[in-house]
């Protein structure tokens, strides 16, 4: 699926990372827990977090995570959406819960790591 | 190549920095990105805990064909019973650490999944050393 399309189907708004729209991404992990993000491995999925601060970003480049999606009406800083920028991030802003956005994007074919 | 940073008590805003800079000194040595993400996922909980749990300290990394060596040095206060610390879900940490995404328990049984050789030593009032080494094939 596309990134444009995950966008869609949440309804999400793409704070950084527009010129990656048309990337395929089939994997996704949610937590709010960094140190949860940072257990993963050789896995690179889309992360789905509702914590929103500079070390959700931080903890994505650790992790070569690159796109995230900000759950629950949390919005971006202005330093997390620099932060984002520099390392060519995707970075998105969902209004639905957790639960809903993980059941919209499951139900539309994205896999779990486990 | 040697390398060292200062990281500082509670500086949640540069929690990382140091982390986040020899993760770019190493891509720009061609390593393997598989063994640049254990390095760094190990060193990042390392420097979140130096901040976190300690009144901050020095970072150094070591770096030559075959491994990269990282010594994570801290002020204190030490911990007092290692086992505990290295054991799953065990933690200490404060609200705030909590509110950053930190302080499940996880940090250093995670440091040890992603390194080939770890060493913590820890006095308690005067600091604690955490050795991590990961090696490039
Ligand atoms: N550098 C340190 N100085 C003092 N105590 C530490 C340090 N690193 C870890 N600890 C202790 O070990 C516990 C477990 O650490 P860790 O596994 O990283 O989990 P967390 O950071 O989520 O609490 C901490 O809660 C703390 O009590
Ligand atoms: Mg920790």
């Amino acid at each position: 699926m596309t990134i444009k399309e995950i966008a869609t189907l949440l309804d999400a708004k793409v704070v950084c990372g527009k010129e990656r729209l048309d990337e395929e991404h089939e994997n996704a992990f949610a937590s709010d827990l960094m140190s949860d993000v940072l257990t993963l491995g050789d896995h690179n999925p889309i992360i789905l977090t509702g914590l929103c601060n500079l070390q959700t970003i931080r903890t994505c480049e650790m992790g070569n995570l690159d796109i995230i999606i900000l759950v629950r009406k949390k919005k971006a800083t202005e330093e997390m959406i620099e932060m984002a920028e520099e390392e060519g991030m995707v970075l998105m802003e969902c209004n639905y819960s957790m639960f809903k956005a993980c059941g919209i994007l499951y139900q539309a074919g994205i896999q779990a790591i486990y | 190549m040697h390398l060292e940073y200062q990281v500082y008590e509670a500086d949640f805003v540069n929690a990382g920095s140091a982390s986040s800079s020899i993760k770019k000194t190493l891509k720009q040595l061609n390593i393997n990105p598989a063994i640049i993400k254990r390095v760094v996922v190990a060193l990042y909980e390392a420097e979140v805990n130096a901040i976190a749990h300690a009144y901050g300290g020095t970072i150094t990394a070591d770096i030559d064909a075959n491994k990269i060596n990282i010594k994570v040095v801290d002020k204190g206060p030490g911990i007092p019973d290692i086992d505990w610390a290295m054991q799953e879900g065990n933690s200490t940490a404060s609200p705030e650490v909590r509110d950053m995404g930190f302080g499940a328990g996880m940090g250093l049984p995670n440091i040890q999944k992603n390194v080939d050789k770890l060493n913590v030593q820890s006095t308690v009032g005067v600091g604690t050393s955490v050795e991590m080494e990961v090696n490039f094939k």
